[in-house]
Order: structure tokens, then sequence, then C-alpha cells
């Protein structure tokens, strides 16, 4: 066993995590569909699905099965490699940010990638071609129209999603996740960034394009947007590739502004576990509590009204750091 | 026990390392190349755009190989992730369809090739010249950029650059709100849905 050298079992490990943290991102992901249902049917009286096995939870699984055995059909008038392209850009380039994110001291793909969080941004910033594809694929005008409000949206929330997080950057003075959770040891960063934290959570929820930010897919208007010639595993993948990203954005709530494993008594894996699920649970109470605003008040809001309190909050942190800062 | 990291060291690399990144930049460069050749022979304009993100990811790719992570992320944040999305933005509101199709397999005839390809070949080689006049043979797999040393040099020695930059920028924008002010209705911009404008 010449060739199992310390070096060959670091890689061994590293592939194992790796492989590991993608299975229950996308489990994870899975599950909070069900989750989801259940607790938006427990807020609004209901009982939601509660037949499939003790308190529904094999739910789940009959999903799945539903949607395994579907006929996956591609419209005949559609751009076949454009739509069979689309969901795998969704899911892949949501899976692959979670490359970046520290799980725990010792858990981790890349974390201390000295680009940590632009690498997020730039998965961000490609997830909007899996939409822009379906919709462009689809050839259908419901489909576009939710494409282009899609983009649309994304570009514009993704100037301050940006923006939100370089007051932290300007603090911590690296882009590493591990660095910005190291930073934390001592003090959150919700309490010196608290104008970055919620322009961040605003732009997180539209640039996953989740309630009440939803107006790419909005049903009421525009029938479900641009997946709305998907069905079968396609539009599973859609569906799971939304519920991972709202995973990925809850992770990097904790990560960057709530400490990320930090905590007190417990083990470093649990806080983080805790912290992630506190957030996702705050996404479904976001979705069962506001009604969708209109079209251009969202695109007006993002501009007008967050774009310039990034602005400052950088600004303000500018000041703070550079007064802080020794004298050279 | 955290395993080594390729890309993060910024001591000189083992062999074996050195070994896995030159094959990374050749494998990304080969993407790179094949990608912008699909772009100019492609008929289909979203089509020739996506090989153009393929292209451009490919070239981020690289950035990363040679040890600039920063110059990648940005390349594909600002080309990949938003130039390209308005490219695409606009040809999808164009709607071009088949008859665009169909004009563009008929623009590209054998016969136009000829002068565009000896152009691009009195380029290529100029450009493989200058690489073999220079002996120093710069290796990919050096020592890696931080993003601070970057800032640190464009708020440095740059920053003339830097500020003439955002200059032109801002000129731009404002150039841009001028022509797309809407005369009619400046007050009430956003309190009516868009149909009723």
């Amino acid at each position: 066993m010449s060739w199992l050298t310390g070096e060959v079992i670091d890689v061994i490990v590293a592939v194992i995590q790796a492989v590991v943290i993608m299975l229950v991102a996308v489990v994870i992901g899975a599950l909070m569909s069900f989750i989801e249902r259940r607790a938006l049917s427990i807020w609004q009286d209901r009982y939601g699905p509660n037949r499939v096995g003790p308190f529904g939870s094999l739910q789940l699984a009959a999903d799945m099965l539903k949607m395994f055995f579907k006929e996956d059909w591609i419209p005949p008038f559609a751009d076949k490699r454009l739509f069979i392209l689309a969901p795998m850009v969704s899911m892949g380039t949501i899976i692959l940010a979670f490359m970046v994110i520290p799980i725990s001291p010792s858990w981790g793909v890349f974390d201390n990638m000295s680009v940590g969080l632009l690498f997020f941004m730039a998965m961000a910033g490609l997830n909007v071609y899996a939409v822009l594809f379906a919709g462009y694929a689809s050839v259908n005008k419901y489909a576009l129209i939710g494409a282009m409000r899609a983009s649309a949206q994304t570009i514009s929330y993704e100037v301050f999603l940006g923006l939100s997080l370089m007051g932290i950057v300007a603090q911590v003075g690296s882009f590493s996740l591990r660095d910005i959770v190291e930073y934390q040891s001592h003090l959150w960063n919700v309490v010196p960034q608290f104008f970055g934290f919620v322009t961040f959570l605003i732009a997180a929820i539209a640039v996953v394009h989740r309630h009440p930010f939803d107006q790419p897919e909005a049903e009421q208007e525009i029938a479900d947007g641009f997946h709305i010639e998907y069905s079968g595993m396609k539009w599973g993948m859609f569906f799971v590739g939304e519920y991972v990203g709202i995973t990925l954005v809850s992770a990097l709530l904790v990560v960057l502004f709530f400490g990320g494993w930090n905590g007190p008594l417990l083990p470093p894996f649990i806080w983080f576990a805790l912290k992630t699920a506190f957030f996702m649970m705050f996404f479904i109470l976001i979705r069962a509590s506001l009604p969708r605003p209109r079209y251009d008040r969202v695109m007006s809001f993002g501009w007008k009204v967050c774009l310039p309190l990034t602005l400052l909050n950088l600004l303000a942190t500018g000041v703070v750091v550079l007064l802080n800062a020794p004298a050279q | 026990m955290r395993p080594s990291r390729l890309t993060s060291s910024r001591c000189c690399r083992k062999p074996q390392e050195v070994l896995i990144v030159e094959f990374a930049f050749y494998l990304s460069a080969a993407v790179a190349v094949a990608a912008t050749f699909c772009v100019v022979t492609g008929v289909n304009a979203v089509h020739a755009l996506l090989n153009l993100v393929v292209s451009l990811i490919a070239i981020a790719m690289v950035y990363f190989s040679i040890g600039a992570p920063s110059a990648a992320i940005l390349e594909i944040i600002v080309y990949a992730g938003a130039i390209m999305v308005l490219f695409v933005f606009v040809v999808m509101m164009l709607n071009l369809g088949q008859a665009a199709v169909e004009q563009e397999k008929a623009w590209l005839r054998p016969g136009i090739w000829l002068w565009p390809s000896i152009m691009a070949a009195l380029l290529l080689a100029v450009l493989v010249f200058t690489l073999f006049m220079d002996s120093r043979g710069y290796g990919v797999g050096g020592v890696t950029q931080t993003p601070k040393q970057i800032g640190m040099a464009l708020f440095g020695p740059y920053i003339v650059l830097v500020e003439l930059a955002a200059f032109l920028l801002l000129g731009a924008l404002v150039a841009a709100t001028h022509v797309g002010r809407d005369e009619g209705h400046q007050d009430q911009a956003g309190d009516r849905p868009e149909g009723l404008k």
C-alpha cells in the first residue's frame, strides 16, 4: 500500500466531503418542498399533505415517484438543446456555490478560497441563464415574459447584492468565507452591518426569485412563467433547484451575518444547522405572510431604496474602518 | 486535519500540482478556442451567444490556472454574468426566428471566409512569432495573487486610470439616463402599471 500516502488520503477525504455536502444539500432541498407545504398549511389553519406515512412524512417519496414516471415531454417547436440545458444550469450553478460555504471548522469543500464571496456572486450571475434559456427555448409568450422579468430583476438586485456585502469585506479584509466566520467569534456581523444584513436578505430572496419576488413565475398573471412548458424530471430540477437555492442563501446568511458555526455549548455543526434551519423557516414564513407586489414596484424599490441604502452603509463602514485603522 | 488545497497556497507548488494546473490550463484554453470558433460559425444568434459565454468562462479558467483568481471571478461576474445576459436579453426581445438563421446561412458562404481568414492568420503569425521571440517562458503555476494585492495595485500606482474609468462610466450613465428619459410622465412613473402609461 505504498500509494496510500498522507496526500492521497487528504484527496480522498476532500472528495468524500464534497460528495456528502452535495447530496445533503439536494436532499434538504427536496425535503423542504414537503416542510414548506406542511408549515404553510399549519399557519393557514388547514392540514396540508398528511396522508402518506405518519404525519405525511412520506409525501416526498410519493411526489418523487410521480415525477419520475411522468412523461418527459419536449414541445416539438422548442429549441431542444437549450431546453435540456436550462434545468441543468439552474441546478448546477446553485450546487457549485455550496463549494465555498464553511460548514464547521473541519467541513467544507473549498471554503478558504481567496475569492469565495465573489465565487458565490459569479454563480448567482450564471444562474440567470437557466431562466433566460428556459424562457427562450420554450417558444411560449408566457415563458418569454417570465424570463424577461427574471433577468431584469436578477441583474438589478445583483448590483446591491454585491454592494451589501462589501461592508463585511471591508471590515474583515478578506473575501474568504472561512476568514469571515472566524472574524465573528466575538461579535456577529449582524450588529455592525445591520443595513447590510437587511439589504442582503431582500436581494437574496430576489435572486432566488422566491416569494414575494416571484414575479417571474407568478401563477395568476403568467401561468408559472419560464417553466410553463417543462414536465417530469426537468421541471423537478427547476423545482428542487429553487429550494436548494433557499438552502444556499440561508447558509450564506448564517455564515456572513450570524457567526457561522460559532456558538456556546453545542458542537459547531449543530449551531450551523440550527441557524440555517431558522432562516429556511423564515423564508417560508415570509411566503405565508406577504402578498406579491407589482412588478414595476419591485424594480423601483430595488433601485431607489435598496441601492442608496447599501451605498450609504458602505460609506459609513469605510469611515469606521479608516478611523480604527492604525496610523501608518 | 485540512486537506492541501490546489490554488490557495502562495508558496511554490510541488511538481505534481504544477502538472495538474498545466493540464487545466491547456484544457480550458482548448475549450475557449473551440467555443469561440463556434461563435463565429454559428447561425443561430442565441446559440452563438451561449458559445460566447462558454468561451468567457473558459478564459476565466485560464486566469485561475495562471494564479489570478480575482481576474477570473470578475470576468465571470462582469462579462458572463452581466454583459452577456444583456446581449441574450436583447436578442430574445428581437425574436429573430428562422428567417434570421436563413439569412445568416446565406452570409456564411465559403468565398466570404477568405479575406477574414487571411487577416486572422496574419495576426496569429504575429502572436506566435512574439511568443517564440520571448524566451523567458512564463510557466503556469506561479504565485497566486490575492484580491488585496490587486486592490492595492489599483488604488496605488494605477489610481489615475481607475478614476478616469470611473468618470467615463459616470458620463455614460448620465447620457443613458438622458436618452432613456420618459418626457411625458416624469411624475407618475412607477405609480401606474406599465400597460396604462
